[in-house]
């Protein structure tokens, strides 16, 4: 089944709108359960290829997915209808951090917030670690990506190092 | 300044694979270290905002362009942090089906996310700096990280308890 445009358009909306903390699972869930424009093998490839290629998964997946009912239009359509209401919300968390931030009590409840978004990046770090079960050798690749990140190597450098050795030791 | 920053996030781009925390650490060191476009409290307090507010953590790039530069920031950072890799996903969306069944896609998956995951950690770790001084910021990173880890429910609960604890006793 082929969605309209505007379909299309209003689907990523909604899940740019609803997709707190990671879109993909509210992607998924409208996509194949509830429209069923998409099988699910067919929207696990288009996930697998957006998880490879650089920028956010979510937005490479729309793209991909976009473009595969309605081309280019349908590529513009995915993206815009993504990004549009969180990108609305956004600008109003800027303008009210730009003016209130510096208030002595709003300082204090986004120090708490950001002590609670750095824990909440560790335990995910840990937790995909975990689910990952990694050889030794992916262990080594990983605990080398936190240790040059944390020496400020610049990104490039690690990833050119990396990359080759993580899909080496993936491959054996 | 715009194109600067234009060109930052351009860059970051390109490198963002495994999604906006994993490259957090080089938004760090070229924001801060680099330009000295902001310090890092600022930092870590734009970027949890964008974490509690809906779509893709990427958006932290939206955020952190408006706080330099106004709303011309706000759109070079979006643009650059968006249009190279959207380019790139779209010159590759026609060859999807063909490549999810190339043998390399599976080694490559499963060999990036290990940096991926190690990058993450990193951004953690430089998150927790910026926002631990004093001994309630540090119990606040360790039980959401606990949390996050153990359970299975959304992390909205840990950034609004966060919250509402730095409200009653910072």
């Amino acid at each position: 089944m082929t969605p309209t445009r505007g379909q299309l358009f209003l689907a990523y909306l909604r899940i740019g709108l609803t997709g707190f903390g990671g879109v993909n699972a509210w992607a998924r869930q409208l996509l194949v359960e509830k429209k069923g424009w998409l099988s699910d093998q067919q929207y696990a490839e288009a996930l697998g290829m957006g998880q490879v290629l650089p920028g956010p998964n979510a937005l490479n997946c729309a793209i991909a997915i976009g473009a595969r009912f309605h081309g280019a239009a349908g590529a513009a359509l995915a993206t815009l209808g993504l990004l549009l209401g969180p990108m609305a919300v956004l600008v109003c968390v800027a303008a009210a951090y730009d003016r209130y931030g510096q208030l002595p009590l709003v300082r204090a409840v986004l120090t708490g917030i950001a002590a609670a978004a750095a824990g909440m990046v560790l335990g995910t770090a840990v937790k995909m670690a975990v689910k990952l079960r990694p050889t030794p050798l992916l262990w080594l690749t990983g605990a080398l990506a936190l240790a040059l990140a944390m020496l400020h190597v610049p990104l490039p450098l690690v990833l050119l190092g990396l990359a080759p050795l993580g899909i080496w030791a993936a491959s054996r | 300044m715009i194109l600067p920053l234009f060109w930052a996030f351009a860059t970051l781009s390109l490198l963002a694979i495994g999604g906006a925390n994993a490259v957090l650490p080089e938004m760090h060191r070229l924001l801060v270290e680099v330009h000295g476009w902001m310090d890092d409290a600022t930092f870590g307090q734009l970027f949890a905002l964008a974490q509690a507010a809906p779509g893709p953590n990427i958006l932290a790039a939206s955020v952190m362009g408006w706080n330099i530069a106004g709303p011309a920031g706000l759109a070079a950072a979006t643009l650059g942090m968006l249009l190279p890799a959207s380019v790139l996903a779209w010159c590759v969306a026609g060859l999807t089906a063909r490549l999810a069944k190339s043998p390399w896609l599976k080694p490559a998956q499963f060999g990036l996310v290990p940096v991926a995951v190690g990058l993450i950690a990193a951004s953690g770790v430089i998150m927790a700096e910026a926002a631990g001084n004093g001994w309630l910021p540090w119990v606040v990173i360790a039980a959401s990280a606990a949390f996050v880890w153990r359970t299975a429910f959304s992390p909205l609960w840990v950034l609004a308890a966060g919250g509402v604890l730095g409200f009653v006793f910072l």
